[in-house]
């Protein structure tokens, strides 16, 4: 049911799937890069490969979770106040 | 001569004339008061340039220094910048109190003296309000109310603490105190409520998003960051303000994260990136505070930017519910474009005026080796990507397509954002001309190749856990209680319970306990009544037969 006029390229499965491609070849090369490019570790456990690619990973999930548990006791419909 | 006059007149006068003048006279003084400004900002020279007397006090109105010289020529390029994006759709008046509200900036960040630095921090009050009132609609003018008693009260607890400085010490000068009695606290208080630090972070993001599309643009920019100026004067080095620091950016993340509110989403992100700069004022080295300053500037270049693309499609789609938007990148490439670069630079993306910003504040946390600290900033540099770096223009101009196919916004509103944009890219790549404003000398390099992979790396994982988490992350029809429901929904619920009883106990009054005690009166009265035992009238002969056997009665008691 899509118009050409909504047909954007950048909606087309086919792109989103090249994307995707694209971005998880990217996200491999930083880590791989860690092979030729030393990052300076501060506090010892920075020093590990890829620990910044973990880490932030990591560190995302756990604030999406706090989010979400938060969200279940904090959330409520937006005309709560009807101010 | 020039030199004398301080910068923030110059705005005072411009929103008077701003109310004046019409057409295009008006919108010349809006667009050239803030580069008049600006210019002579840079003619004020280091140390006290003007001084007088106020009872028995030495005001100082104007004091320059580096830092004060570069948080006042940030807000006079942002009075600048938000009246390029505002001055074709805004009302006079809202402009008007843009101008007056950013001389408030100007004035408080040459304010030599404690009393100069209140009056201006009022003017800030007021004209913020107003601001936040130009929203125009019941909720903007309840936010608004809601905004000024906050901002009352917090200059009325700054207002006790440099009372208690003026009679402690008698001095009035702005200088590093130190948190060891009362009147200190009371000041640093007072300063916090601007900062927006929790538990009152809720006014920010109660009033910001309910003011115009433009509005917001203005109110991003000013009250929080004169509050960092404010603490980097009077508290620089307090550790204290390192937990409250962190508190406040991770409280942004959490709840930028539930919110479907567009400009919610941002006023969050505001308290989450002043938690950097609170968080750097609370480490308190050169290097520290260089970053505070540095994050102050650059975070108002990319936050107002951010705001004026939200601006912009709340302008050109009179939607500002992330369940409402989407794929507008179709129709408004410019305002999207500009977005992302906002986006990227509040996510201090290489290349951006956020990486060479924040990662000060990082090296600062590593030089006096807070580990946690660092390890916390870093995992909030990842969440900041997460909340704004991503969601924001996800869910705006991307996501689903919502069917709106607005027009791109007007050419003012595009130049502003690509102004901005500009901005962002020119202090991510070319740092050394800014880092030399900077108050203290930077020998800190910021593009290693090894910090740019690091970045790289927990910034991209991040985006890869946003688009593998986003069916969690799918937006609501709700809003995320916050502190201030004490006062929005207990408190008015406690007064509606209170009333209620009252009105219980009036009835059950009516009802049922004056009939009783009437009925009783009644009752209790009845043998004084005509008819009663008490009351009614004996005849004679009984009266005397009793008076007979009292008698009777009285000599037997005394015979025995």
């Amino acid at each position: 049911m899509t118009t050409p006029q909504d047909d954007h390229w950048l909606t087309r499965p086919t792109t989103i799937r090249r994307l995707w491609t694209g971005f998880a070849i990217v996200l491999a090369l930083t880590v791989l890069a860690e092979l030729g490019i030393h990052i300076k570790g501060y506090f010892g456990l920075d020093d590990w490969l890829a620990f910044g690619a973990v880490f932030g990973f990591l560190a995302c999930v756990a604030m999406v979770l706090i989010a979400k548990v938060l969200g279940l006791l904090l959330k409520r419909p937006d005309d709560f106040y009807r101010d | 001569m020039i030199e004398l006059l301080p910068p923030a007149l110059i705005l005072v006068a411009s929103a008077m004339l701003t109310g004046i003048l019409r057409g295009r006279a008006r919108d010349a003084v809006v667009l050239m008061a803030p580069l008049l400004t600006l210019w002579l900002i840079w003619r004020v020279p280091d140390g006290i340039v003007l001084t007088t007397y106020f009872l028995d006090y030495t005001i100082e109105p104007l004091e320059g220094s580096p830092l004060r010289r570069l948080f006042a020529s940030i807000f006079a390029f942002m009075a600048f910048a938000g009246a390029l994006f505002a001055f074709r759709q805004a009302k006079w008046y809202e402009l008007a109190a843009a101008q007056a509200y950013a001389a408030g900036a100007i004035g408080v960040s040459f304010a030599g003296d404690l009393i100069t630095l209140f009056l201006f921090w009022e003017l800030m009050a007021i004209f913020s309000t107003v601001v936040v009132w130009c929203g125009g609609d019941a909720r903007a003018r309840a936010a608004g109310i809601r905004y000024a008693a906050m901002h009352l009260l917090g200059g009325v607890i700054l207002k006790v603490g440099i009372e208690g400085v003026m009679v402690d010490t008698g001095s009035i000068e702005v200088q590093a105190l130190v948190l060891d009695n009362f009147n200190t606290w009371m000041i640093l208080v007072g300063v916090l409520v601007n900062v927006a630090a929790p538990p009152v972070s809720a006014w920010l993001p109660d009033a910001y998003p309910t003011s115009s599309p433009t509005g917001s643009v203005f109110l991003s920019a000013f009250t929080t960051k004169t509050a960092v100026l404010a603490l980097i004067l009077l508290f620089p080095g307090e550790s204290v303000l390192i937990p409250i620091g962190l508190v406040m950016i991770f409280y942004g993340i959490i709840y930028a994260l539930l919110e479907n509110d567009v400009r919610r989403i941002l006023a969050y992100s505001i308290v989450n990136q002043v938690g950097f700069m609170v968080c750097a004022v609370g480490i308190g080295t050169e290097t520290a505070l260089n970053g505070a300053a540095a994050h102050a500037f650059a975070h108002i270049i990319y936050k107002a930017l951010l705001f004026m693309s939200a601006g912009a499609v709340i302008y050109q789609t009179g939607k500002h519910l992330c369940t409402d938007l989407g794929g507008l990148f179709r129709t408004m490439p410019v305002t999207a474009f500009c977005g992302i670069i906002g986006a990227l630079a509040i996510s201090s993306f290489p290349l951006t005026s956020g990486f060479t910003t924040k990662t000060l504040i990082s090296q600062a946390a590593v030089d006096e080796g807070l580990m946690a600290v660092y390890f916390l900033l870093a995992a909030a540099s990842a969440g900041v990507f997460l909340h704004a770096g991503i969601k924001f223009p996800w869910f705006v101009f991307f996501q689903k397509d919502s069917g709106l196919r607005p027009p791109e916004a007007p050419w003012n509103m595009r130049a502003a954002m690509i102004l901005m944009a500009a901005a962002c890219i020119l202090l991510g790549v070319f740092p050394a001309p800014f880092y030399a404003l900077l108050p203290y000398e930077v020998t800190y390099e910021p593009y290693t190749a090894g910090k740019v992979l690091f970045y790289l790396q927990l910034l991209l994982f991040s985006g890869l856990a946003f688009f593998l988490m986003l069916p969690w992350m799918k937006r609501t029809l709700t809003i995320t209680l916050d502190v201030d429901w004490l006062w929005r929904g207990l408190l008015p619920a406690l007064w509606r319970r209170g009333t209620a009883a009252a009105d219980g106990i009036r009835g059950w009054h009516g009802r049922t306990l004056q009939p009783g005690l009437a009925a009783l009166g009644r009752r209790l009265g009845a043998p004084l009544g005509p008819a009663g035992i008490i009351g009614r009238s004996w005849q004679i002969g009984s009266t005397a037969l009793w008076v007979a056997v009292l008698l009777m009665g009285y000599v037997l008691f005394y015979a025995i």
